[in-house]
């Protein structure tokens, strides 16, 4: 009998022009939690996708509780107890959590009928085992984030799963619920399932696992045992050089006030109110908050994106109306959003569509022909200025790592020489490498006398990169926090002021 | 070797892409073969005028396919643009004149009348799926009913011949060889390409395809490009009537209608994708082409025309089965 519950071994798979995975190898002990890490683009998500037959693989073998095993296709996967809980939840939200936990294998009275109390019975028992404590028949759009997750924890647990693997489960939790979950992973573990746990947090990383495979470039590194990495060491093998500095040097001199926000109020109940700063020439102004704290919404609403009750802009001394993102963007803002597939990128086209899109008035002959040789010559410089890989210029944004994809959407920014830049968690499922280039980027437009707002849930970053830090908790400003105090301890403490 | 390797590869994606054009490809060389008349220049002649017309339609309904929507009023603005034209173009001395009182007309003047009330109908439709966020779907469904009826009231149902022989001419004349028709389609293709591809208006119109939420926060007035694409096509789309009714020689509130459905058909089959963001003005010729081809096939082969529709049917469900498969693989 062999140590291992799941071997992959050698596995390859190629896509058009990329080797996507060279020979990877994973090996998973049961009743343990498996951190897989690497940049983006290293090839954890495709290797997952192969286990959980999303891909098909190119070559290697998997075995699987000692066994060489074929799997199909996820539904296959989840027969033979690989489940998978994804980094973004596919919950069906108006309908109940129990049908969510049973759909596609609801229990059945005559072969028939749906057993509903049967199906409420279970999984309420089922929740319970994942110290979730709600009623099974509220309907899921009412739960929260974390709630979700452990209710497709459940759902993998209700299936028999052996092995579950986790993409960035807290990508979008907070401390408490972080902890939650970890519980959630200690008490599965002692039931001997194990988890493949893929998180680009590293402090998380070592404190939850018991082995870590590290992959670059398609190719299996190592596996370690937790307890002999550190931060640093995990870095460097991800990275294969040394990274000295996680922040750039900054030598921004922030200057008169650009912008004045004064009691900023959005039309909703529920979010942001009366809402006071002022952002600075040359400034960084770091957005600090729970997830739910309202920042993106105000930001948004800025921008023109969400409407506003009451309150006021002074841009430049003069107050602004703002009704769509066409009068921000002429005003000289531009906003970096949060979800770069939903509202930033344009998977179907190219990066110099991507790039230009914003700024085509500038590149017209007879102010209506578009000139695409100056509109090539601008894609050619933001590509080489950003170090943006790609194959061309009339490659597709979507077959870019995020890292690259984010670079192309500051790029069409950039375009507009803007004076303020709204980011909005400009370096999230990025990698390490490209964080510091975007880090980077940001110190440099910030020397450039351009004014920067980053929203980010990431302390260190936050600390690391901003001039002042603000604070929200429950849409309302908490706080706001010069350079100098700013410890990771402080912001917390502002961040659940009001909960 | 590996050169190779990529060779075989790029021709199974080519083969995979284009599987539906290549199919009725090898159906045309099969009838081609059994029928010698069907290489013939008549029916080369009769092939083309057709084409042009209906590329016309298609190039029109592009645009809404590309942002992600469809116009399912085609067929019935093509049939309203028809009947205004004829109406206002029926020769003087015809005894059943729809409006005996009406004044000879510029006949270029009736062209703009036509194509502007026409237009009218397709801005409340760009309107309505803008600002109200009636899905396409449903906005130009009701549209292709309400025109529809507008058409039977103010033509009293009645067939509209006796065209001017003016107005005729340009169906059955040609310059230097080449029908009037199919000069009068090349040059919407080209101003539509130049439309696509050299101006903001053709960027954007990818943007909302290719993602309408990132567009908005790029600053694109998505509204404003939605009513131009929709007031645009019922423009072409009433060109298209006007053209067709010269062609036949008369018309009724019958013509053009379903349409839209081998209009959308042709730009899918043209590789314009139902996921969006993407077209080309090429591939929608393409697409009409072959749609057309397969259509004389059929009648060449003598096959009923109720059963004519059994196979454009299918092709139009096949042709978007294979479109969408191509982005699922791609996943």
């Amino acid at each position: 009998m062999s140590d291992y519950l799941l071997e992959m071994n050698d596995i390859s798979k190629s896509f058009p022009g990329v080797k996507a995975l060279d020979h990877a190898q994973l090996k998973v002990r049961p009743g343990t939690v498996h951190a897989l890490m690497g940049e983006n683009g290293a090839g954890k998500s495709t290797l997952m996708k192969c286990l959980f037959g999303i891909y098909t693989k190119d070559e290697g073998e998997i075995i699987f509780d000692g066994k060489p095993t074929t799997i199909l296709n996820p539904n296959d996967a989840l027969n033979k107890g690989i489940a998978m809980v994804h980094q973004e939840l596919q919950p069906i939200p108006e309908r109940s959590v129990a049908e969510n936990i049973y759909c596609g294998r609801f229990p059945l009275k005559y072969g028939f009928f749906i057993d509903h109390k049967k199906m409420n019975a279970d999984a309420e028992r089922l929740l319970k085992e994942v110290k979730m404590n709600f009623d099974p028949k509220v309907k899921l759009s009412t739960l929260s984030v974390s709630q979700m997750q452990a209710i497709e924890i459940a759902k993998a647990v209700s299936a028999n799963a052996r092995i579950i693997i986790m993409d960035e489960p807290t990508s979008s939790l907070t401390q408490n619920e972080v902890d939650n979950l970890f519980d959630i992973i200690n008490s599965l573990k002692k039931r001997g399932i194990s988890i493949i746990y893929i998180s680009h947090k590293m402090d998380e990383i070592l404190s939850i696992s018991d082995d870590v495979t590290i992959m670059r470039d398609g190719q299996y590194i190592g596996t370690w045992s937790a307890k002999e990495l550190t931060i640093d060491m995990i870095v460097t093998k991800m990275v294969g050089r040394e990274l000295k500095n996680l922040y750039p040097p900054k030598s921004n001199v922030p200057g008169e006030v650009v912008l004045e926000v004064k009691d900023l109020t959005s039309i909703r109940d529920k979010s942001f109110k009366n809402v006071n700063f002022t952002l600075r020439k040359g400034e960084i102004l770091g957005i600090g908050g729970l997830v739910g704290a309202q920042r993106s919404e105000l930001f948004e609403a800025i921008f023109g994106i969400r409407h506003i009750k009451q309150g006021s802009i002074v841009y430049k001394g003069r107050q602004v109306r703002i009704k769509r993102p066409k009068d921000a963007i002429r005003q000289g803002i531009a906003l970096l959003t949060e979800d770069r597939r939903e509202t930033g990128i344009f998977g179907v086209l190219s990066i110099a569509d991507n790039v230009s899109i914003a700024s085509l008035h500038k590149y017209l002959n007879f102010g209506f022909v578009l000139n695409h040789k100056k509109i090539e010559q601008l894609v050619r410089d933001n590509v080489k200025k950003l170090s943006i890989k790609t194959p061309s210029s009339r490659t597709k944004i979507q077959s870019l790592s995020g890292g690259n994809q984010q670079k192309v959407i500051i790029s069409r920014w950039l375009a507009n020489d803007p004076d303020i830049f709204i980011l909005d968690e400009p370096t999230r499922g990025i990698d390490v490498g490209a964080k510091y280039e975007i880090y980077s980027i940001i110190a440099d437009l910030a020397k450039q006398g351009k004014s920067i707002i980053m929203i980010s849930s990431e302390l260190p970053e936050l600390i690391g990169m901003s001039d002042r830090i603000m604070v929200m908790c429950d849409g309302r400003v908490s706080g706001i926090v010069e350079k100098e105090e700013a410890t990771q301890e402080n912001i917390m403490s502002l961040a659940t002021k009001f909960v | 070797m590996n050169q190779a390797k990529q060779n075989s590869k790029s021709i199974t994606n080519f083969l995979q892409n284009n599987a539906i054009i290549i199919i009725i490809f090898l159906i045309v060389a099969f009838v081609g073969i059994r029928e010698p008349n069907f290489f013939s220049f008549g029916n080369f002649k009769n092939l083309s005028v057709n084409t042009a017309v209906r590329f016309i339609i298609a190039v029109g309904v592009s645009g809404a396919l590309i942002t992600k929507g469809t116009d399912l009023s085609a067929g019935r603005l093509v049939g309203l643009g028809s009947c205004i034209a004829a109406v206002m173009l029926q020769r003087s001395d015809f005894a059943t004149k729809l409006f005996p009182g009406l004044p000879e007309l510029n006949m270029y003047l009736v062209f703009l009348i036509t194509i502007v009330i026409c237009g009218l109908f397709g801005l409340v439709n760009g309107a309505v799926i803008s600002f109200l966020k009636v899905p396409p779907f449903i906005t130009t469904l009701g549209m292709q009913t309400l025109v529809y009826g507008i058409c039977l009231v103010f033509t009293g149902a009645q067939p509209i011949g006796g065209l001017r022989q003016d107005y005729t001419s340009i169906a059955s004349g040609s310059i230097l060889g080449i029908p009037k028709l199919v000069i009068i389609a090349l040059v919407v293709g080209l101003l539509m390409w130049f439309l696509f591809n050299m101006t903001r208006h053709g960027k954007y119109m990818y943007a909302i395809g290719g993602n309408e939420n990132a567009a908005e926060v790029a600053g694109v007035n998505t509204s404003k490009a939605k009513i131009i694409i929709y007031t645009l096509a019922a423009m072409l789309y009433s060109l298209g009537g006007i053209l067709l009714a010269a062609k036949a020689g008369g018309t009724s509130v019958n013509m053009g209608s379903g349409y839209e459905l081998e209009a959308i058909a042709a730009c899918t089959i043209g590789g314009v994708s139902t996921n969006g963001g993407v077209g080309k003005i090429s591939g929608i010729l393409i697409g009409v082409l072959v749609f057309e081809l397969l259509k004389i096939s059929l009648q060449f082969l003598g096959v009923e025309t109720s059963y004519t529709y059994i196979v454009q049917g299918l092709v139009i469900i096949i042709a978007v089965a294979l479109d969408l498969r191509k982005y699922l693989a791609k996943k």
